[in-house]
């Protein structure tokens, strides 16, 4: 398969009042092409610095990409200059936001936000650029592209909204679209819509979209692969159907465990007990051992090897290591 | 895919096997929050010590006020003392800022003047501040038709040019420094009273509020009790901001001949004294009336930058 | 749209009525008739000029007779300055302050602007830490202050503008100095926070994310918002002017409206004061609706708002 975006060894940092949080510590992954690769994590693990990263735009300072390399093309992200970031952004890696209901200029019509992305990159007349924005705005399933161009944004619903946003952020025809939790703010019915659309729009373009999200519904709904962070790591990654009917890392299982799900033979939830570590001092090894039911004393000591399960499916866990298998049956 | 060596056995070299033992643990250690926590007030004055333009400002004042209160014992001189043999003399060890016209020592005048411009800073924010807590604090918290009309007054007043209305009074009442603080009043409190009913508005619908009202607590007692400690930080800062606004009306007033009068002396008094020798080349006494108020706002202003800083919870990180 | 200003212009004439018939009855419960104080007027003289300025006759006849003439705009005749009316003064005064008041509102808001703007996007660097110091300055030196050291730097020490008058460019250089610099240090530092909180909002990020280079950043995207917050307070900027001309004018002898206003006050001219007064709330008012107006052509979504209540 061929890779669109690698991401080796990512670590990003923020000085802050407090001291240097390490939110983002040594991040690998490869995007291939036309997939949907989605980062789950609880808030705070670093899947939307990462994906930031990936834009670099982050705000430095105070933030710092401190290490690894961001590929794509050919090219490392992380060695460029402003302006030929400015070239890439928007026109071959795009993002998306959260909330729809801010990410557009309120005293700008929609259609200038649409038309400026092209115009920029794309060196297109404004009635070319315009064409382009009707034709985007059709894409997305917005009626009466040509009159809603003239109109502001608090004249949009919220889920309307997010449909422009996904429209500015294909104009150009990016390769690879970021999308960093873009259906939370959303009400469930309109969710399933914007998912929908996502994959519609996969299907026509071939674009390759990086999905950042903390609800394990949506993952279901839309990824190939799914990444799971948990401080500042990936901890899991794999297939859909590996991560959800196989999860190796008991991270994975208690997320897994903490959302409804309509196929298990248990219906009780059970929530993952305590806080995630505090990123100014990360701990030596495994950040999950403090809340992990199967911890054992290396699992703070040293970080665990990124053992391979499967071609797709690999896991950073020490219970993957044979002495512990042992052990299995003394947890309870 | 490239696979590693060990993963052929899945066993980690580096790693002894003794450290394979489920970790012992109690319950805590799991929940336990790791950086120490601070209160709202320990943080904040942990911030405000560490602005510096802040502090200064605060120690200045504090030099201020303290040359206010005893400039004026450890001195030979008095302020209506007047020597006319020894007039417009320049700053020198007998006089430390010079003579002005009728021989009467500018360094006690400039105390006398920090004196007053202190005590209107003070006495306004004061008023301000009872009035406008008052005030905001009921419209707020009774909401509704009440909250509406005290509202329409507030923007009525909001309305008025603050020192023209002050310039009215003062012509209708005469001047003088009592005048001079209830001219102040009368408009002063509009802004704090918007402040503390944005707050109250805000906060009072927070749940603790409501439990203490199906207690059947009374009205009063909730605005003191609950009420007011959480929208301190707020009104902290309106009332350092408010302090120099009213020494800056006072100086303006006693300038243009309506605050205080001769021989009394205000910095503004002085100022006016000094600016028709500006020619003459006595510069010491227009340079510290005149520096001795922007010095005095400015720290005020610093401070009340500093407040702000340190008690808005939406700055930290 | 036309409903709208048609209720603003009834909150404005309510408004300005409210603060004539205040200034109204303030002024004339100051005890004592304003000819006491002359040196020796006999009784015959002072009846008769009581009745010449109706204030021998009940005070509610005095009010009406002073709405009625304030219809036909008449301000009244001067009692200190018997030839004159306050029609005259004003007509006299009032170019000259606007003229003051204008170039100065120019000048504060540009700087004040290119000020904030600048801070804000050198945020925490050394240019952010001088132009807030500045601003800080501006803010704690009181005009007048700033009019005499001005005067005794640029006018004594070094003669390269004239001390006073207002009678050529050059002759204007040091009020508008002074004048301005309260107001654009407040610019700035409005400018420098809604500039800051606008750069953290979502549709820069966008705006980012799009490609666009960040000088079209600030001035398509973030600058309009940010000058929001600022337009709101011009109005309030506008009477802090206003009030500032009473001292620059006196100061500088600069013959306009707030010289007038503060002989008037010194000499207790009272239908000189109410006249003055009456007249700067009228275009303090005036500058409000202006503000308004402003606001709607800035931000959309106002306007929808105003059509909604249509």
């Amino acid at each position: 398969m061929e890779k669109v975006l690698q991401v080796n060894d990512l670590h990003v940092s923020f000085s802050t009042y407090g001291g240097e949080v390490k939110a983002v510590r040594g991040v690998s992954f490869d995007l291939h092409k036309g997939e949907t690769l989605a980062i789950v994590g609880e808030s705070g693990c670093g899947k939307s610095v990462t994906s930031q990263s990936i834009m670099r735009l982050i705000p430095e300072p105070p933030g710092k990409i401190s290490g690894g390399e961001i590929i794509f093309k050919n090219i490392d992200l992380i060695k460029l200059k402003e302006p030929e970031l400015q070239k890439i952004r928007g026109a071959n890696i795009s993002m998306i936001f959260q909330d729809p209901m801010t990410a557009l200029n309120p005293t700008i019509t929609i259609g200038e936000q649409i038309m400026e992305g092209i115009i920029q990159h794309e060196k297109l007349s404004r009635a070319q650029a315009k064409r382009v924005a009707v034709e985007m705005l059709t894409l997305v399933g917005i009626p009466n592209p040509e009159l809603r161009l003239k109109q502001y944004p608090h004249q949009f619903s919220g889920g309307m909204r997010q449909r422009i946003v996904i429209a500015m952020a294909l104009v150009c025809r990016p390769d690879v679209l970021i999308a960093d939790e873009p259906t939370t703010a959303l009400d469930v019915t309109i969710q399933a819509q914007i998912l929908e659309l996502f994959r519609d729009i996969q299907k026509k373009t071939g674009v390759s979209i990086i999905l950042i999200t903390h609800d394990l519904g949506v993952v279901a709904q839309v990824a190939d692969r799914i990444a799971v962070m948990y401080a500042g790591r990936i901890v899991e990654l794999g297939t859909r159907r590996e991560i959800f009917y196989q999860p190796q890392h008991p991270y994975t299982k208690g997320l897994l465990q903490s959302v409804p799900r309509l196929d298990a033979e248990k219906a009780e939830l059970v929530p993952i007990p305590g806080t995630p570590p505090d990123l100014f001092s990360p701990p030596v090894g495994c950040a999950f051992a403090a809340r992990c039911p199967y911890a054992m004393e290396v699992c703070e000591r040293v970080y665990p090897i990124e053992t391979h399960i499967s071609q797709q499916h690999q896991v950073d866990c020490w219970l993957q290591d044979e002495r512990a298998k042992k052990l299995v049956s003394s947890f309870k | 895919m490239e696979l590693r060596k060990q993963e052929a056995q899945n066993i980690s070299p580096d790693v002894p096997n003794e450290w394979f033992v489920p970790k012992v643990r109690n319950k805590e250690e799991a929940e336990a929050v790791v950086r120490p926590s601070l209160s709202y007030w320990q943080d904040s004055w942990h911030r405000l010590l560490k602005n510096k333009l802040a502090m200064a400002g605060l120690i200045f004042l504090i030099l201020l006020a303290l040359l206010a209160i005893f400039g004026p014992i450890f001195s030979t001189h008095s302020v209506e003392t007047q020597k006319l043999a020894e007039q417009n003399l320049p700053p020198s060890s007998k006089y430390w800022f010079g003579t002005d016209d009728l021989g009467r020592d500018v360094f006690i005048r400039t105390c006398y003047g920090a004196r007053i411009s202190l005590f209107v800073g003070l006495m306004a924010a004061l008023i301000d501040f009872i009035i406008g807590v008052v005030y905001g604090g009921l419209s707020g918290y009774k909401g509704g038709r009440t909250d509406n009309l005290m509202m329409r007054i507030i923007e009525i007043l909001y309305g008025l040019p603050y020192l023209l209305v002050v310039i009215l009074v003062m012509v209708v009442i005469g001047p003088g420094l009592t005048t001079i603080i209830l001219a102040l009043s009368i408009t002063g409190w509009v802004g704090m009273a918007r402040i503390v009913r944005g707050q109250v508005l805000q906060i009072k619908n927070y749940e603790f509020v409501l439990a203490s009202k199906t207690f059947g607590t009374k009205t009063a007692r909730i605005i003191r009790k609950n009420l007011l400690p959480n929208t301190m930080g707020p009104i902290i800062v309106q009332m350092t901001l408010t302090i120099p606004s009213a020494i800056f009306a006072e100086a303006f007033l006693s300038f243009i001949g309506l605050g205080i009068q001769a021989p009394h002396a205000s910095w503004g008094v002085m100022a006016n004294d000094g600016l028709s020798t500006i020619l003459s080349g006595y510069w010491w006494r227009l340079f510290f009336p005149t520096m001795f108020i922007s010095l005095t706002m400015f720290a005020f202003n610093v401070l009340g930058d500093g407040l702000q800083d340190a008690l808005d919870p939406k700055l930290r990180r | 749209m036309k409903a709208y200003f048609f209720k603003r212009i009834i909150a404005m004439i309510i408004t300005l009525w409210l603060i004539i018939t205040g200034t109204f009855f303030l002024m004339h419960s100051v005890p004592g008739s304003p000819f006491n104080e002359e040196r020796t007027t006999n009784e015959a003289i002072q009846k008769n000029l009581e009745s010449y300025y109706q204030l021998d006759k009940p005070l509610i006849v005095q009010y009406g007779n002073y709405l009625k003439a304030l219809v036909k705009l008449d301000l009244g005749p001067s009692i200190k300055k018997s030839s004159q009316t306050v029609n005259d003064m004003l007509g006299r005064g009032f170019p000259v302050s606007f003229e003051l008041g204008m170039y100065t509102l120019i000048v504060a808001l540009i700087s004040g602007l290119i000020l904030g703007v600048v801070a804000a996007l050198r945020h925490n660097g050394i240019i952010d830490y001088l132009a807030m110091s500045i601003a800080v300055l501006g803010i704690s030196i009181p005009n007048f202050v700033m009019a005499t050291v001005l005067i005794q730097q640029l006018a004594v020490n070094l003669p390269i503008f004239p001390v006073a008058t207002w009678s050529s460019p050059k002759h204007m250089v040091l009020p508008i100095l002074a004048l301005a610099t309260g107001p654009m240090a407040i610019i700035a530092r409005l400018t420098r926070t809604s500039m800051l909180e606008v750069l953290t909002q979502d549709y820069i990020k966008t705006a980012k994310a799009k490609g666009l280079s960040p000088v079209k950043i600030v001035f398509k995207h973030a600058l309009r918002n940010a000058l929001l917050p600022v337009v709101t307070v011009l109005g309030s900027l506008a009477a802090s002017i206003l009030t500032g001309t009473f001292v620059i004018e006196k100061i500088f002898a600069i013959p306009g409206m707030g010289k007038y206003f503060v002989d008037s006050i010194n000499n207790r001219d009272y239908p000189v004061i109410m006249g003055t007064t009456v007249f700067y709330s009228a275009i303090l008012i005036f500058m409000l609706l202006l503000v308004d107006i402003a606001y709607g052509v800035l931000d959309p979504r106002i306007k929808l708002h105003k059509k909604e209540a249509k």
